[in-house]
């Protein structure tokens, strides 16, 4: 079980506030995300969640029982640090044993848990090394494995793919998701990539300044984002906005229309441009094209592969009308 | 770039101070080899060529030098213990975040700056003497009969003079150490259920084993030629007498430049083999 609940949680440092109160819902099984631009709070959030930090008001409830005084240790919560936070002077058996040999755990349980714990995170041919002797992915799944073997509550990452190089944090985006699979332990997740939030999550927070803007399935994000912020910081490329005429003719302050939603065409279409930057992906390609008159800076729009389109081409541009975000002055969305 | 040329250029300006560091160390060593297979004794004007090793095998034979070896290695040993265990305790307690930290940092590394003779005689006469001593005051508060500390308990009383003395600089390099303790790993140690205690024995200590190590090696090597602390206290007597106070005496006391030189060169050798031990024992946590 782990079901956690945050009741208007709030953490100052000194005379900052830099979570509000706040109210969060996490609940058993679920794979949560919090993405956020950096220093938006959510490590503390995390922290406060594993105790390793004091709430300044508020109250934290794990499966219902009030958690807000008790020590990191006694919560039943496993996080995997960003840096990974394994013991140098240990081999990497002696790092996963760790947590049992603290909770004072037979020698037989251990080993069998180890050796679970091993062949499930292929570390089974680097039990006797030191971790300054792993990669970092190797690293990383022993940080994981320490925390799976003591069978907790709940995950906590905080960004551990983030020192990993590109194809090896895909592959171990998978691991994870693959382990929660598994294990359907509630795993509490941060990153500031979007791409790893849509991709794992069952439910992301997207917080800014300490403030929860919305919480949402991935796609729930993506086809309605609550406001402005939401809209720009899910989906990639970003989204692009537009204010003024445009906008005012669909009884809005300011549009947004996703670059996979806009129609390219070298004749015709609503608005003109020329080509300027081309990024080239293979099967996709990312044009940034400036409008000749300016009712934004550029406009990126996806295009196939396949369509050749030259640094200065004049090109016009057409909306799907369906797939336009209309957000009002405040930055909130018109239904 | 190191051209052919540049580097003949600097041998040749490394040359002088190579020199002089060669003749600094290599004619004192020849002259202390010298005397010791002579028969030299300035008082008597006896200079005799070929004592042989003569002089090394009374040196040793002698009842003071294996004394003087036990009270060495028991000197050292206990201020070793006493600055390693303390300074531990110590680093742990200033790295805590504490009202003033600032001056009581440069307040623990005090003592290190007192210079030998004038602690040891502080000590003495401040501290340790029976009648006006501080020690003695608090003792007859507290009614008891008062230690006369340099001669009922004259090691113990040098080993804490000293220990005094070289406690700061075993802080001070453990509390380097212990700041550089990352907190992540101690949180990761919360998290896994480690109290106070295991985190202390599972993860500080093995952090800091490389600064004990330096720690040890540094001190044994000073502390095996401790003289002006036993000189101003004690004098070498009631068993306070080690092997560089015993070389002292054979030479100024008794006049015997020969026997002094070899016991000189037969402290060299134990030293040598003391820090070569040592090394070995410690070795594995310097390369780790
Ligand atoms: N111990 C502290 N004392 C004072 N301020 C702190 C402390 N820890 C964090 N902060 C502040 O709290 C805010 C949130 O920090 P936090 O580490 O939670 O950000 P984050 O969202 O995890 O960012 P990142 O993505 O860069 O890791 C930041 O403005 C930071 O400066
Ligand atoms: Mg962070």
């Amino acid at each position: 079980m782990g079901r956690i609940t945050l009741d208007k949680v709030r953490k100052a440092f000194g005379d900052v506030e830099v979570i509000p109160p706040l109210d969060l819902t996490i609940e058993d099984g679920e794979f949560v995300v919090f993405v956020g631009p950096s220093g938006c709070g959510k490590s503390t959030l995390l922290r406060l969640i594993a105790g390793l930090e004091d709430v300044s008001g508020g109250q934290i409830r794990i499966d219902g029982e009030d958690a807000t005084m008790v020590p990191p240790a006694k919560r039943g919560l496993a996080m995997v640090f960003q840096s990974y936070a394994l013991y140098p002077h240990m081999s990497v058996k002696k790092n996963i044993a760790f947590p049992m040999k603290m909770a004072g755990m037979p020698q037989d349980e251990q080993e069998r848990r180890i050796a679970s714990a091993a062949k499930a995170l292929n570390l089974t041919d680097y039990l006797d090394r030191r971790p300054g002797q792993l990669s970092g992915g190797q690293r990383q799944r022993v940080a994981i494995g320490r925390a799976i073997v003591r069978e907790p509550a709940a995950f906590l990452f905080d960004e551990p793919l983030s020192n990993l190089d590109a194809a090896l944090r895909h592959g171990m985006r998978l691991e994870i998701s693959e382990l929660h699979e598994r294990l359907t332990t509630t795993m509490v997740y941060v990153t500031h990539d979007q791409v790893e939030a849509m991709t794992m999550a069952d439910k992301i927070v997207v917080l800014q300044a300490g403030v929860i803007e919305q919480v949402g399935s991935p796609l729930e994000l993506y086809r309605a984002p609550l406001n402005k912020f939401v809209a720009g910081f899910i989906g990639s490329p970003k989204m692009n906005f537009l204010e003024g005429e445009e906008a005012a003719k669909r009884n809005a302050h300011t549009i947004g229309i996703r670059p996979e939603h806009l129609t390219m065409s070298t004749t015709e279409g609503a608005w003109r441009g020329t080509v300027g930057v081309a990024e080239h992906l293979g099967a996709d390609t990312f044009l940034h094209i400036h409008p000749d008159s300016a009712r934004s800076e550029t406009m990126t729009i996806r295009v196939d592969g396949s369509v050749t389109a030259r640094h200065g081409d004049v090109v016009w541009l057409s909306p799907q009308e369906e797939n336009i975000h209309r957000f009002d002055e405040t930055g909130l969305r018109i239904a | 770039m190191a051209t052919q040329h540049s580097r003949s250029a600097a041998r040749l300006m490394m040359a002088p101070a190579v020199f002089v560091l060669l003749v600094w160390m290599l004619v004192p060593l020849c002259l202390t080899l010298w005397f010791s297979v002579m028969d030299y004794r300035p008082m008597r004007g006896t200079f005799d060529c070929c004592e042989g090793l003569g002089n090394y095998t009374r040196f040793v034979t002698s009842s003071s030098f294996q004394d003087a070896v036990v009270t060495t290695l028991m000197m050292v040993g206990g201020i070793l213990l006493i600055t390693v265990i303390g300074g531990i305790l110590l680093a742990l307690l200033l790295d805590q975040p504490i009202w003033g930290q600032g001056p009581v940092r440069i307040l623990v590394i005090a003592p290190f700056f007192v210079m030998p003779t004038v602690s040891a005689l502080v000590w003495k006469n401040m501290f340790m003497n029976p009648v006006n001593g501080l020690f003695a005051h608090l003792w007859r508060g507290l009614g008891m009969e008062p230690i006369d500390w340099l001669s009922q308990l004259p090691l113990f009383s040098i080993i804490l003079i000293v220990a005094w003395m070289w406690l700061p600089f075993a802080t001070l390099i453990l509390l380097t150490s212990v700041q550089s303790m990352s907190s992540e790993q101690l949180e990761a140690a919360e998290m896994d259920g480690a109290g106070a205690f295991s985190r202390f024995f599972y993860m500080i200590l093995p952090h800091m084993a490389r600064a004990i190590t330096v720690v040890i090696l540094i001190q044994t090597i000073f502390l095996l030629s401790i003289f002006a602390e036993i000189f101003v206290t004690t004098g070498g007597a009631f068993g306070t007498r080690t092997l560089t106070y015993l070389v002292y005496q054979r030479v100024i006391e008794s006049q015997n430049v020969g026997l002094g030189s070899a016991g000189g060169i037969i402290a060299v050798i134990l030293a040598n083999i003391v820090a070569l031990v040592l090394m070995r024992i410690v070795g594995k946590n310097l390369d780790a």
